[in-house]
C-alpha cells in the first residue's frame, strides 16, 4: 500500500511538471494554431536566470520575478522579430521559426550562461512531507499549485474576459476579427508574452526538483507537448489533465511493470488515446464552415 | 639594386618564418560545446593552459608546440572531417581528443589510415581492445570503475546487490560492463531499474528497491543530472542502504546537486578531486596540485576529472616527442607505446604492445562524500 501511494505521489509531481510545460502551449496555440516549440526555453530561460541572479545576490523570489519578465520580453521580441515579419505564411512554417528560435534560444543560453547543471534552493525546505509510509517533497506541492493556479488564470481568462475571447478570435479568424476591432499583431504579442511568462514560472517552480541545464528546454517541450496533444490542444483544463494522466501512467509503469518500459508505455497509450480521439481528451472537434 | 632589395626582405620573411615552420603540430578535436560540453569544455582550457605553459618553458626539443584545436560539438560525423582537416591540412604529427565514445571512433577510422598517433579521451573499452596500432587513451575503462567499486563492496561483506542506471550511453555501457565482470566478486544483482537521461523523478524505482529487504547496496551507473536527482530521491524516501555511484559524477558540483542526500555516497574516482587530501608521499601529489592550482588560477573553477584526461594526453605526447628525440608520426608512436611510470594526474601509465591504456586498478581512489566534501576511503 505505501508503494502505490508512493507512486501516485511520485506520478502526481512529475506530471504537474509536465502540465505546467503543457499549459503554455495553450495560449500561442489559441491565438494562432501555432505549436510554439520554443515554449521548452521559456522554461529553461526560466530556470538559468532565476540561478544565475540568485547567485549574483539577488533574493530569490525577486530573482524569479525576474526571470519571468526577462522570459516574457524574450517572448514579445520573439514574435515582433520573427513570427510578426512572416505574417501571412502558412501554420507549418511558422511551427519551424518557432523550432529555428528554439535553436538560438537554447545555443545563445549556453553562450551567455554556461554549460553546468544548476539548482538553487527549493522553496519550503527539502525535508520530505510523510504520509502513509510515502513521502513527497514540499517542492512538488508548489508545482501542483502553480499548475493549478495557471489552468484557473488560464481559464477564467478564456471564459470571462473580453480579451480571452478576443484571442480565440483572432485564431478562428483573422479578417473577421479585425473588422470587429481587434489588433490581431496585440493578440500575438500578448499570447507571446504570457506564454513567455508562463514556461518561465515553470522553470522556477520545477528547477528545485529537476535541476536545470541550457539544453533541459527540448525535453521538457517533448513531454509537454505529448501531455498538451493527449488532453487536448489549446484547452487548459486538456493541459493540466493530460500533463498529470502522463505523469502518472509513467509512475505506475515504472512500479508494476518495469522502468525500462516507462516511456513505451505512455506514448504507446497517448497514440491509443489519440486514435480513438485525434483531438484529444478534452479538445474540440475542428469544424470548418463550407 | 631594386633586386637586391627584394632578395633581402624575402631572406629576410623567408629568416623571420623559419621558427614557424619548425613548430610541432598538434591537433585536437573536442566536444566544447553540445552534450558533451561538460566533458570537451574543461579539456579545451586543458589543452591551452599546458600548450601556453609547455611554450612559455622554452618548448619540446627547442620548438614550440602550435595547437590546432577544433570544436566538435559532440558530433561524431565533424569530428570525422576535423581529424581529416587535421591530418590533410594543418599536417599535425598527432591528434589528443576524441570527448566521447563516438566522436573518438570517427577519428579512429582517420588515424589508422593515416598513420598518426592519437591519444582518446573517451572511455569505451572498445577504443583500445583490440589494440590498434596509433591509437591510445587516458581515461580508465567503464570495466575498471565497475572493478574498484566491487572491490569496496566486496571488502564491506556486501554480495546482493541492486542497480539503478540511467538509459543514456554511458548508463547503459557502464551497466554492461559491471554485469560482465560483477561474477568474480560473487555479487548478485537482486534488483534492477533504469530511468530516463531527463527525468524528473527516481522514487517509484527506488520504492521498489527499497522493498528488496535482502539488498544490502545500491549501485547508481549514471551521467548528468539523473544521479542527483537518483541520490535527492535515495534521501527522501530515507533509504539506509549504502548507495554507490560512478565516476561519471565525479566532480565537486554533483555534492551541490544531490544536497545533504549525499552524504556517505562512495563513487571512484581519480586524484584530481583530492588533491588537496593526498598524502605528501603520494607519487601524484605533486603533478596533481600543479594542475589542479594552475587551473583553478587561470579559469578560477575547479580542475575537473575530464581535463585531467586532456592533461595526461599532452603531456605523455610530450615526454613521447622527448623521448623519441624527433617530432615525426611513428617515432612518436613507438615511444608512446614504450613509455613506462609516466605520472599523470589520471594514474601512472605503463603501455605497453597489448595495452594502449597503461592504467591499473590503483589509478581509482574510492572516495566518500564527508561533510559536503570529498574524503578517501581507507
Amino acid at each position: 500500500m505505501p508503494e502505490l501511494l508512493q507512486y501516485l505521489l511520485s506520478g502526481v509531481t512529475v506530471g504537474a511538471v509536465y502540465a505546467l510545460v503543457a499549459l503554455g502551449f495553450t495560449l500561442i496555440y489559441n491565438a494562432s494554431d501555432v505549436v510554439n516549440f520554443a515554449q521548452g526555453e521559456f522554461v529553461m530561460l526560466g530556470g538559468m536566470i532565476t540561478f544565475f541572479a540568485w547567485q549574483a545576490g539577488i533574493p530569490l523570489p525577486l530573482a524569479a520575478l525576474l526571470a519571468i519578465l526577462a522570459a516574457a520580453t524574450i517572448g514579445v521580441l520573439l514574435n515582433k522579430l520573427a513570427i510578426e515579419p512572416a505574417r501571412g505564411a502558412p501554420v507549418a512554417s511558422l511551427i519551424i521559426i518557432t523550432i529555428g528560435a528554439s535553436i538560438f534560444l537554447r545555443g545563445s543560453a549556453q553562450l551567455v550562461f554556461d554549460k553546468q547543471l544548476h539548482r538553487f534552493p527549493s522553496f519550503s525546505g527539502d525535508d520530505p512531507l510523510r504520509v502513509f509510509g510515502a513521502t513527497m517533497l514540499p517542492q512538488g506541492l508548489w508545482v501542483i499549485a502553480g499548475a493549478v493556479a495557471v489552468f484557473l488564470v488560464l481559464w477564467l481568462f478564456f471564459a470571462r474576459t473580453l480579451t480571452g475571447k478576443a484571442v480565440l478570435a483572432t485564431a478562428n479568424n483573422r479578417i473577421a476579427a479585425s473588422l470587429v476591432g481587434i489588433n490581431p499583431n496585440h493578440m500575438m504579442t500578448l499570447s507571446f508574452a504570457v506564454s513567455a511568462a508562463i514556461g518561465a514560472l515553470a522553470g522556477v517552480l520545477v528547477t528545485p526538483i529537476t535541476l536545470t541545464s541550457y539544453d533541459l528546454g527540448v525535453a521538457m517541450a517533448l513531454k509537454g507537448f505529448a501531455a498538451a496533444m493527449l488532453g487536448g490542444m489549446g484547452v487548459p483544463a486538456g493541459a493540466l489533465v493530460g500533463g498529470l494522466l502522463l505523469g502518472l501512467i509513467e509512475a505506475l509503469t515504472a512500479g508494476y511493470v518495469s522502468s525500462v518500459y516507462k516511456d513505451a508505455v505512455a506514448f504507446i497509450l497517448i497514440l491509443v488515446i489519440l486514435f480513438a480521439r485525434p483531438q484529444g481528451l478534452f479538445g474540440r472537434k475542428a469544424m470548418d464552415r463550407v | 639594386m631594386k633586386f637586391g632589395v627584394i632578395g633581402g626582405a624575402l631572406a629576410l620573411t623567408l629568416g623571420l618564418a623559419g621558427p614557424a615552420l619548425a613548430d610541432i603540430k598538434i591537433g585536437a578535436s573536442v566536444s566544447e560545446t553540445g552534450p558533451a560540453s561538460s566533458l570537451g569544455d574543461p579539456e579545451a582550457k586543458t589543452l591551452k593552459l599546458l600548450v601556453d605553459e609547455i611554450n612559455a618553458a622554452g618548448g619540446v626539443l627547442g620548438q614550440k608546440i602550435k595547437l590546432f584545436l577544433y570544436d566538435d560539438g559532440g558530433d561524431p560525423n565533424k569530428a570525422r572531417t576535423f581529424a581529416t582537416r587535421l591530418v590533410e591540412d594543418d599536417e599535425v604529427v598527432a591528434i589528443v581528443g576524441g570527448s566521447t565514445t563516438g566522436t573518438t571512433m570517427s577519428i579512429v577510422s582517420v588515424v589508422e589510415n593515416a598513420k598518426i598517433p592519437f591519444i582518446s579521451l573517451a572511455g569505451a573499452i572498445e577504443i583500445i581492445d583490440p589494440v590498434k596500432p596509433f591509437v591510445f587513451k587516458t581515461p580508465h575503462t567503464d570495466r575498471m570503475a565497475c572493478r574498484k567499486i566491487f572491490e569496496d563492496m566486496k571488502a564491506k561483506g556486501f554480495s546482493k546487490i541492486a542497480l539503478i542506471s540511467g538509459s543514456d550511453g554511458f548508463g547503459a555501457s557502464m551497466r554492461k560492463q559491471c554485469l560482465q565482470v560483477i561474477g568474480e566478486f560473487g555479487i548478485t544483482v537482486l534488483a534492477e531499474e533504469t530511468y530516463g537521461p531527463n527525468d524528473a523523478d527516481m522514487t517509484p524505482q527506488l520504492t521498489n528497491i527499497r522493498s528488496k529487504a535482502e539488498v544490502q547496496a545500491i549501485l547508481n551507473p549514471g551521467f548528468g543530472q539523473g544521479p542527483a536527482i537518483v541520490t535527492r530521491n535515495y534521501g527522501q524516501l530515507g533509504i539506509k542502504t549504502p548507495l554507490y555511484q560512478s565516476h561519471g559524477v565525479a566532480s565537486k558540483s554533483f555534492i551541490d546537486l544531490a544536497g545533504p542526500a549525499s552524504e556517505g555516497v562512495r563513487l571512484p574516482g581519480t586524484a584530481v578531486l583530492v588533491a588537496n587530501l593526498l598524502p605528501a608521499n603520494d607519487p601524484q601529489k605533486a603533478v596533481v596540485s600543479a594542475y589542479t592550482s594552475a587551473y583553478q588560477a587561470k579559469f578560477n573553477q575547479p580542475a575537473s576529472t575530464f581535463g585531467g584526461y586532456a592533461h595526461d594526453g599532452l603531456r605523455l605526447l610530450v615526454d613521447a616527442i622527448k623521448r623519441a628525440g624527433k617530432a615525426e608520426p611513428k617515432a612518436i608512436r613507438d615511444a608512446l607505446e614504450g613509455t613506462k611510470g609516466f605520472v599523470g594526474v589520471t594514474g601512472t601509465f605503463n603501455m605497453a604492445g597489448g595495452d594502449h591504456l597503461g592504467l591499473d586498478l590503483t589509478a581509482f581512489r574510492m572516495l566518500e562524500i564527508k561533510g559536503g566534501n570529498w574524503a578517501l576511503v581507507q
